[in-house]
C-alpha cells in the first residue's frame, strides 16, 4: 500500500512524502520538496556587501541564519578579520534566534504530535500540577495556573475554535499521554507562546528589528558601542539582553528540557524508530576570535552513528568541511546530469518530468560528505559536542536522560538518541547549551567593551580576479552553508546548501536514501488513513523547506492530504 | 524565469542594504526593541519580495511610509514571510492593517478588503500564498488574549510570481492606490494620516 503525506509542514515549504507500506509498517520512502525558486540568481552579479540582503529572503522563518551566513561567505572569500564585538553581538543573535526556534518548533510545531489536546480536558488539574512540580520546580506549575488553562481550552473547544488546534489527530491509537501529562504540556504550550517572544525581543535589540535584522554588515556589525550615547548599543539595553538571557535560560532547563524527557520516556518505543542516516555532520558555531579559529560550541563529523569517530571541523578556513561537500541531482529535476557537483561549480537548471519513484521526484538536491549521506540537526551537533568533551551538552544531556530515566523506571542509554524521539531530545539539550552559551557570551561581550574596545566593523576591500569563500552556521535545522564566487567585486556564483537539504533530499548518485526517507523505513503505522508515525518522524527533523528548495506552488491543497492507495 | 532585467535592490530596499562598503546606518533611537506599548498601530507589508508580485504587501507599505507623515503611534513593518516570528511584532497592538498578496479567481491587481473576524478566516482557508505563518499566529495571539482589537487586511491579487525583485507592471501600478487605501483604513481607525507634500512631482523614495 502507498500512502502520500502533502504537505508535511505547518510551516512554509512544500514537503511530499511518499511511503510504501507493508504489514503495517514503512518498508520504502521518498522524501520530495515541491517547489523551484531560483533564489541564488537574483544574487548574481550583485555587490557581494549587499548579498545578506537578499540572503535573509530566502526563507521567511529563518531570515537571520541565512543573513549571518551570507556576510560570514564573504568575509570568508576576502579572508576578513571580524572585531571581537562583532562577533559576540552577532553570537548572541543567532543565539537568540535558536532558542526561539528551539521553542516554537517542539511547542507550537510538533508537540501536537505526541500531545492530545482532547485528552487534556479530561485531566485533574492538582494531579497535573503535582506531577510537574515532581520534576522541575518552575515558578508556574501551579495548580491554578493549570486549572485556568483547562478553563480556556475547554472555552476555545466549546466555541468551536480550535484554532492552531484544528488539525490533530485527537484520540489516534499512537497517542499514549495521560491526561495530566497531556494538560501539563498544553500549560506549558501556552507558556512558550510567552517565552519564545522574549527570545524573539533580544533579536530585536541587538539585530534593531525583525523579522529582518538591519545590523549586518560584511566585516562586522553596524551597531555603534558608546556607553555614553543613547542612541547606540547602552548599558541600559545590554542590561535587557541579559535578563532577557536568565527569563529564557529559566524556562528552557526547568520546562522544555524536563517535557521533552518526560513525554519522551512515555513514548520510549519511540527510541527504536527513526535513527535512518547515521553519519552525522555538524559544523562549530560562536567563534570566539577574530578570525574563526576558536569556537565555544564544536562540531564536526561523525560516522555510523559512533561519536568516538568524531572527525572535528576547527576554522572557517578547514578545508576538511569546504572540499567534502557535493551536491546530487540524479534524483531530482535538474537537468545536466554530470555527478555530484561541489558548491562552487554548483549549478541549477530546472528539468521537471514528473514524479518517478526510480527516476527524479524532487526539486531538492541531494548533498553527500565525502560521498555519504549525512544527517545534520540538533542531534548532529549535540554527538560532536558530547564527543568533544563540551562540559555543558555533556551535563545537560545527562540531566534529560536522568529525567527521562526517572519517568520511565529505567535507564535509558546514549544510543536511545539515535531515533525519533532522540532528535526531539538532543533539541532540548542544545536549547539549554545555547541559552549558558549566550550568557557566556554577553559577559565577553562587556568585559570587552570594558577594556575600551569599540570597534565593531572592519572595512572590506575587494580584489581585482576571482576569489571564493564558504560561510556556515549551525543553524537551528543543522549545518548552513552559503559558497560564494567573486569575479571582480561582483558575485559569479552563489549557492546556499541549506540543513533541509541535507536531510530532506531524495536518493543521490548511489541511489542511498537520504535521512528522511531512510528515518521513514521500520516506522509502525497503525492507520493508513492517519499516518501520524509518518508526521512524527519526519517533524522530528524540524522540516522547512522554504529555502531548501530551489517558484511558488501552483495549486497545492489547502489541508493535509493523506492519499492512502 | 522571466528574463526580465535586473532591479538594483538598494532603490527599493534602501533601509537595509548597505551602501559603499558602509555598514548600514544604525537603526534610529525608536527602533531599538521598542514594543507594542510605544506603538499601538501596526500597518504589516507580507510577502516574499525575491518572487515578483508576492511581494506586493512590502512595496506597498513601503509606499505608504514614504508618501504619508506617519504618527508616531504607527509603526510600519515589511514582514517579510515571517511566521510566529511576528507574535511578538503583532501581540498586544490596538490596530493591525495587514497588506498582502491573495489567491483569488480575481482577475490580478484586484483588491479585497476585509475587516474583524473576516480576517483571521480568510487566512484559516489559506488564500493567502504565505499565511501559513499568519494564520497561527492570530491563532497563538486569540490563545494569549493579546490580538489585536482592530484587524484589517488589504489583499491584491498577483499576476507574476516568479524569482525576481521587480513587480509586474500592472502590480507596480497598484501601489499608489495601495497606499492610499492603508492611509483610508487608519483614517477610518481614527488615526489621522496625511499624504507628504510633493515638490517637483519626483516619486518619493524610501527613507535610506
Amino acid at each position: 500500500m502507498r500512502i502520500t503525506v502533502d504537505p508535511v509542514t505547518r510551516i512554509e515549504g512544500h514537503l511530499r512524502i511518499d511511503c510504501e507500506v507493508e504489514d503495517g509498517a514503512v518498508s520504502d520512502a521518498w522524501s520530495s520538496g515541491q517547489m523551484w525558486r531560483g533564489i541564488e540568481l537574483i544574487l548574481k552579479g550583485r555587490d557581494p556587501r549587499d548579498a545578506w540582503v537578499f540572503a535573509q529572503r530566502i526563507c521567511g522563518v529563518c531570515t537571520t541564519v541565512h543573513a549571518i551566513v551570507s556576510v560570514r561567505a564573504i568575509e570568508n572569500a576576502l579572508d576578513l578579520e571580524v572585531p571581537l564585538n562583532a562577533q559576540y553581538i552577532r553570537n548572541l543573535i543567532i543565539g537568540a534566534h535558536s532558542v526561539h526556534d528551539h521553542i516554537v518548533h517542539f511547542y507550537q510545531l510538533s508537540a501536537l504530535d505526541w500531545v492530545d489536546i482532547v485528552s487534556a480536558l479530561q485531566a485533574d488539574p492538582r494531579e497535573a500540577a503535582r506531577l510537574a512540580q515532581s520534576l522541575s520546580d518552575w515558578h508556574r506549575n501551579s495548580e491554578h495556573e493549570f486549572a485556568q488553562v483547562q478553563g480556556r481550552l475547554q472555552a476555545f473547544v466549546d466555541s468551536g475554535q480550535l484554532g492552531v488546534f484544528g488539525s490533530g489527530y485527537w484520540g489516534h491509537p499512537a497517542m499514549k499521554l495521560p491526561p495530566e501529562v497531556n494538560l501539563m504540556a498544553v500549560v506549558h504550550y501556552m507558556q512558550a507562546l510567552d517565552y519564545q517572544r522574549r527570545a524573539n525581543n533580544i533579536v530585536a535589540i541587538l539585530g534593531s528589528k525583525t523579522p529582518h535584522i538591519q545590523n549586518l554588515a560584511v566585516g562586522g556589525v553596524a551597531n555603534p558601542i558608546n556607553p555614553d550615547s543613547q542612541s547606540t548599543l547602552t548599558l541600559e539595553r545590554l542590561s535587557r539582553v541579559k535578563a532577557t538571557i536568565d527569563e529564557l535560560g529559566d524556562f528552557v532547563t526547568k520546562v522544555y528540557l524536563v517535557d521533552v524527557a518526560a513525554i519522551g520516556a512515555l513514548y520510549a518505543d519511540w527510541t527504536q524508530y527513526g535513527a535512518g542516516v547515521t553519519n552525522y555532520l555538524s559544523v562549530p558555531d560562536m567563534p570566539l576570535d577574530t578570525r574563526g579559529s576558536e569556537f565555544a560550541l564544536p562540531g564536526g563529523y561523525i560516522t555510523g552513528g559512533d561519536p568516538a569517530t568524531l572527525k572535528p571541523i576547527t576554522s572557517y578556513h578547514d578545508a576538511y568541511f569546504e572540499d567534502g561537500v557535493k551536491e546530487s541531482v540524479k534524483h531530482a529535476w535538474y537537468t545536466g546530469d554530470q555527478g555530484a557537483l561541489h558548491p562552487y561549480q554548483g549549478v541549477t537548471n530546472p528539468g521537471y518530468d514528473g514524479f518517478n519513484d526510480d527516476g527524479k521526484y524532487s526539486w531538492v538536491k541531494a548533498p553527500t560528505f565525502y560521498g555519504e549521506r549525512a544527517q545534520v540537526g540538533p542531534l548532529a551537533n549535540v554527538l560532536a559536542m558530547v564527543a568533544a568533551g563540551h562540559e555543558p551538552t555533556t551535563r545537560y544531556l545527562n540531566q534529560a536522560l536522568g529525567i527521562a530515566g526517572q519517568v520511565a523506571g529505567a535507564e535509558i542509554p546514549l544510543a536511545a538518541l539515535h531515533s525519533t524521539i532522540g532528535r526531539h531530545a538532543a533539541r532540548a539539550v542544545r536549547c539549554a547549551v545555547l541559552y549558558e552559551t549566550m550568557s557566556d557570551q554577553w559577559t565577553r561581550l562587556m568585559n570587552n567593551i570594558a577594556s575600551g574596545d569599540y570597534t565593531t566593523f572592519n572595512r572590506p576591500m575587494f580584489p581585482r580576479g576571482e576569489i571564493r569563500g564558504v560561510g556556515f552556521h549551525e543553524a537551528p535545522r543543522g549545518v548552513l552553508s552559503h559558497w560564494a564566487v567573486i569575479r571582480n567585486g561582483r558575485l559569479a556564483n552563489y549557492q546556499a546548501v541549506v540543513p533541509s537539504t541535507w536531510n530532506a533530499g531524495p536518493r543521490d548518485d548511489n541511489d542511498a536514501l537520504g535521512p528522511y526517507e531512510a528515518s521513514l523505513v521500520g516506522n509502525p503505522i497503525a492507520d493508513p488513513t492517519k499516518p501520524l508515525e509518518v508526521i512524527r518522524t519526519v517533524h522530528s527533523f524540524d522540516p522547512c523547506l522554504a529555502c531548501a528548495i530551489h517558484m511558488v506552488d501552483t495549486d497545492q491543497q489547502e489541508i493535509v492530504r493523506v492519499k492512502a492507495l | 524565469m522571466t528574463g526580465r532585467g535586473r532591479n538594483d535592490g538598494r532603490n527599493r530596499r534602501g533601509a537595509e542594504a548597505t551602501a559603499a562598503g558602509r555598514p548600514s546606518k544604525p537603526a534610529a533611537e525608536d527602533d531599538w526593541g521598542r514594543s507594542s506599548a510605544d506603538r499601538p498601530v501596526l500597518v504589516l507589508g507580507v510577502g516574499n519580495i525575491l518572487l515578483a508580485d508576492e511581494g506586493i504587501g512590502v512595496h506597498a507599505v513601503e509606499a505608504f511610509q514614504a508618501e504619508y507623515h506617519v504618527p508616531d503611534t504607527v509603526e510600519v513593518l515589511d514582514g517579510g514571510t515571517a511566521g510566529m516570528d511576528l507574535l511578538d511584532v503583532l501581540a498586544g497592538r490596538s490596530h493591525v492593517v495587514i497588506v498582502d498578496a491573495i489567491r483569488s479567481d480575481r482577475p490580478p491587481g484586484s483588491i479585497v478588503r476585509l475587516r474583524g473576524e473576516a480576517v483571521p478566516a480568510l487566512f484559516r482557508t489559506r488564500i493567502s500564498p504565505h499565511q501559513l505563518g499568519l494564520s497561527e499566529v492570530l491563532a497563538a495571539l486569540r490563545l494569549i488574549d493579546s490580538e489585536p482589537a482592530h484587524l484589517s487586511l488589504i489583499g491584491i491579487v498577483p499576476e507574476d510570481l516568479s524569482t525576481s525583485l521587480e513587480l509586474s507592471p500592472r502590480l507596480a501600478a497598484v501601489v499608489p492606490t495601495l497606499a492610499a487605501l492603508v492611509a483610508e483604513e487608519l483614517n477610518a481607525f481614527g488615526i489621522p494620516v496625511v499624504p507628504v507634500a510633493r515638490s517637483g512631482g519626483a516619486p518619493a523614495s524610501p527613507p535610506g
